[in-house]
């Protein structure tokens, strides 16, 4: 092997497969274009100061939102891929992909998916809202939530290169041995899977301890646990999963690693090794992760529905027992996952049960979203709308997912196109709706402009049709025997049903486009569209008790919480919190850091090191993480100091713009 | 209703009533203490999977040496009790800083690093020993998932030392600061931590695999 390069040679570059260098060609005239204009404004100090070293929780969560974005339009690259493959691959046509690739899109897809592209949203929507909902001037640990993030991007930056540099696991997201084991998968994708992961999800536990700690100490004064909203009582249980759950992922890639590097034998076919052992350990992880990603996102459909039906939430405590119980028996399903392994009626009949009660609290839920409305006076604005969308969908996904929970059908329907059909049907009608509802509904209060309503609503029209235009036909095809991951297949009773989910997925595509035009558009008329109340939906939580967006500080005073609503029963008060003259303090901020960027931008080469075999770079890389790391632990001057005057002049004109003075 | 966590009224130090202290040390150490008991719930989560997966095929010998064959009781107990009397160590740098005995402090810092070293030592030679003897990490799942389980042990020692050492050069340069004095308290937490997981292991892997 080579002591410089490692195992990577030239024709690890795949300069002939134009798929591929398309796909490179883009993304690098994307990140061109950007860095163009960024010259071009001169903003590079800005991003620096503003942004990259921020320890900010807003600006951070805005970061997230961004790297999640860009990773789901690359998701859903693949997954036009995919369609458009499977809609003509029927034989003799073997399609415009060969297996080798394809087989990298689909597990590409899912990876970036769940870990890059949701995760990234989910856990920027909890930046961004969390502190402010509960009256904090940031997180516990601010340092750590930008390295956080920047472990998240080194991660998905990890996987990206993977598109230039050799080549993507070609095993699927959940990456099974003994196929994803060096002796059938030789070649460096399930390193990069295993070594972005990693990074990441060291980045993810990081935010896990970190939002427990800044929920559970630093609530604003009489804010008692049943009187925090409820999104933020959905990222508390979401964080508990996290602390709870990741560390078994780390265990099992890390097993997985030994495997391929060290020549362990947890999971080969020989030296003892078990498989299903890693599959256990997989969904031990993994379905927690599930309810990982949904729980915020029921959250957000939580405060969408009381707020946009002028009413309190229908049954506050019965909604958080939900989801404390989901927490729980989020734990005790995990074996639905792989009902064929063969563990026998007994066991299967346990994990059975136990997801069909896992319904329960879901169900529950949905009568809490359906009974808030019931007597509201409804306004049907684009959040409502994706929260409306989600109720219907996830419903369907919902029961198709307690029909799979009876292992006799689950046999039968294991692994085929139905169980794809209900994942997406959950995943995109619970988690994907409810970032769209979340970004739409948080957008003018991280931006301080609302986004275009029209656009919004073209938007959720076109994902919604398409959505069901793409997936009730796996639905069918799952019932005709249709197995999941086929480059190609030989029954043209198929077809048809495959180029109609083509088709829908060309209708989520409009959507996404209307979704970047509302973006853009929504830039451009900025000033009509800028929301100097800070509260542009007569909002009921405290994040909308201050300017939009809120000063570096978040509240000038902490608010003082009686009651479930806080924000909701100091307007109803009268005056709110803020037409009020009282002394204002200094208020101590911590300090940017580099330190988060540079650990995070350090670990890609370590990861990509570890990738190749390149050694030099691994012991580079370690070294200047861990010299980035005791810079920031030597840092003395880490806070600085806003002065009364300035937090007044601060506040002062902003009560002067919101025309409230 | 009151539940778990609900903070007494005048908790916060952003209170209105009184203006902000500069930079609370005491609050500061609160959360983080609180926070660093989080990741030890999640570290501990992380030993869980591993004892699992050695529970699952910690006999799968694959026609490989046993742990009858391979461990010597007498030299884990030696281990063991150099690790036990590290945490001993480290109760004494506890004290000592508590009553802002610099020098002491630091004396003690040394010994609890001279002892998680010598265990450090002493299971290197171990590892050595076994795969010199042809029982390495690839012979048989069994001693994968010993060596992975005593080997993530023991790079969470190796951890510890590295930052104790980094504790006591922040300790002889700036004294006992409430910095220093909060770190000193995580890290007493983590040794101590480790030497729980390290029971468990001697139990579950040692005495258990040669009984």
């Amino acid at each position: 092997m080579n002591p410089i390069f490692g195992k990577l040679t030239l024709e690890d570059i795949p300069y002939d497969q134009i798929v591929t260098m398309g796909a490179v060609g883009v993304a690098l005239l994307g990140a061109l274009g950007v860095a163009a204009a960024i010259t071009y404004y001169g903003r590079w100090r800005w991003l620096w100061s503003e942004y990259l070293t921020s320890v900010d929780h807003k600006k951070i969560g805005i970061m997230y939102i961004v790297l999640g974005l860009v990773m789901l339009l690359r998701g859903f690259a693949d997954a036009a891929m995919m369609r458009l493959q499977q809609s003509m691959s029927l034989a003799p046509n073997p399609g415009y992909l060969p297996p080798h690739h394809y087989d990298q899109i689909f597990s590409a897809h899912g990876v970036i998916m769940i870990f890059f592209a949701t995760m990234p949203l989910v856990v920027g929507l909890m930046n961004i809202v969390v502190p402010l909902q509960i009256g904090a001037r940031d997180v516990a640990f601010p340092f750590l939530n930008s390295l956080s993030f920047w472990l998240t991007f080194s991660g998905a930056m990890l996987v990206n290169a993977s598109l230039v540099f050799g080549e993507f696991a070609k095993t699927g997201w959940a990456a099974y041995p003994p196929l994803s084991e060096l002796a059938f998968s030789p070649d460096v994708g399930v390193d990069y899977y295993i070594w972005s992961l990693q990074i990441a999800g060291v980045g993810t536990l990081l935010t896990g301890v970190n939002f427990l700690t800044t929920i559970l100490r630093m609530r604003a004064p009489g804010m008692k646990m049943m009187r925090m909203p409820i999104f933020t009582w959905t990222t508390f249980c979401t964080n508990v999963l996290i602390v709870a759950a990741f560390p078994i992922l780390t265990a099992t890639l890390a097993l997985l690693g030994l495997d391929r590097y060290v020549g362990t034998h947890f999971f080969t076919n020989d030296g003892g090794g078990e498989q299903m052992m890693y599959v256990n350990l997989f969904w031990a992880w993994g379905h927690p992760e599930v309810y990982i990603l949904v729980l915020p996102a029921f959250g957000v459909f939580s405060e969408v529905v009381a707020t946009f039906s002028g009413k309190p939430l229908f049954g506050y405590k019965s909604l958080v027992w939900a989801t404390i119980a989901i927490t729980f028996f989020s734990f005790v399903v995990w074996l639905h996952h792989f009902f064929t392994m063969g563990a026998g009626a007994s066991v299967n009949a346990f994990f059975g049960i136990a997801t069909m009660i896992i319904a329960v609290p879901t169900g529950v839920k949905m009568f809490n979203w359906l009974f808030t409305m019931l007597g509201g006076r409804v306004r049907f604005s684009v959040p409502m709308l994706w929260t409306i969308g989600f109720l219907v969908t996830f419903t369907i996904g919902g029961m198709t997912g307690v029909l799979l929970a009876m292992p006799g059908a689950d046999f039968v329907l294991h692994n085929s196109l139905f169980l794809v059909a209900h994942f997406h049907n959950t995943i995109i009608g619970g988690v994907v709706f409810g970032m769209f509802a979340g970004l739409n509904y948080w957008f003018p209060k991280a931006m301080g402009f609302r986004l275009s309503e029209p656009l919004g609503k073209a938007s959720f029209w076109c994902w919604l049709i398409g959505f069901y235009i793409a997936f009730m036909p796996l639905y069918v095809l799952g019932f005709m025997g249709m197995t999941r991951r086929l480059n190609s297949y030989d029954n043209p009773d198929w077809q048809p049903w495959l180029v109609l989910a083509a088709f829908g997925a060309a209708i989520i595509a409009v959507g996404i486009a209307c979704s970047i035009l509302q973006i853009v558009y929504s830039f451009w008329k900025r000033d009509e569209l800028r929301d100097l109340t800070g509260d542009p939906w007569d909002g009921r939580t405290l994040e909308w008790a201050t300017s939009s967006p809120p000063p570096v500080y978040n509240f000038a005073e902490t608010p003082r919480v009686t009651e479930i609503d806080a924000w909701a029963s100091m307007k109803a008060e009268g005056g709110g919190m803020f037409v009020r003259s009282t002394p204002y303090y200094d208020i101590h901020m911590p300090r940017n850091t580099a330190a988060g960027f540079l650990i995070g931008i350090f670990s890609i080469g370590l990861g990509f090191g570890l990738v190749w075999y390149i050694w030099w770079m691994v012991a580079v890389s370690a070294v200047a993480m861990l010299a980035a790391l005791l810079y920031r632990l030597f840092q003395e001057d880490i806070a600085y100091v806003i002065p009364a005057a300035e937090v007044k002049d601060i506040e002062m004109r902003r009560l002067e713009e919101s025309g409230q003075s | 209703m009151t539940m778990p966590f609900d903070l007494p009224e005048a908790h916060s130090v952003h209170a209105p009533q009184h203006p902000p202290a500069a930079v609370d040390d005491a609050e500061l150490t609160e959360k983080t203490v609180f926070g660093f008991w989080l990741y030890l719930m999640s570290d501990v989560v992380l030993f869980a999977a591993l004892f699992a997966v050695y529970a699952v095929v910690g006999r799968s010998y694959a026609g490989g040496p046993t742990g009858r064959e391979l461990f010597d009781l007498w030299f884990v107990l030696a281990e063991t009790a150099v690790l036990l009397l590290s945490s001993v160590a480290f109760g004494f740098v506890t004290i000592a800083a508590h009553e802002d005995r610099r020098q002491a402090t630091l004396r003690w810092l040394g010994a609890t690093f001279a002892l998680g070293a010598l265990f450090i030592a002493m299971e290197a030679y171990e590892f050595h020993h076994l795969v010199a003897e042809g029982a390495g990490p690839s012979r048989s799942a069994f001693l994968s998932s010993y060596f992975a389980l005593v080997g993530t042990h023991g790079l969470h020692v190796l951890t510890g030392l590295v930052w104790m050492a980094v504790t006591a050069f922040h300790l002889a340069r700036d004294g006992l600061t409430a910095t220093v004095h909060r770190r000193l308290g995580l890290l007493g937490l983590f040794w101590h931590f480790l030497d729980v997981i390290w029971i468990v292991v001697f139990t579950h892997v040692y005495l258990t695999g040669v009984l």
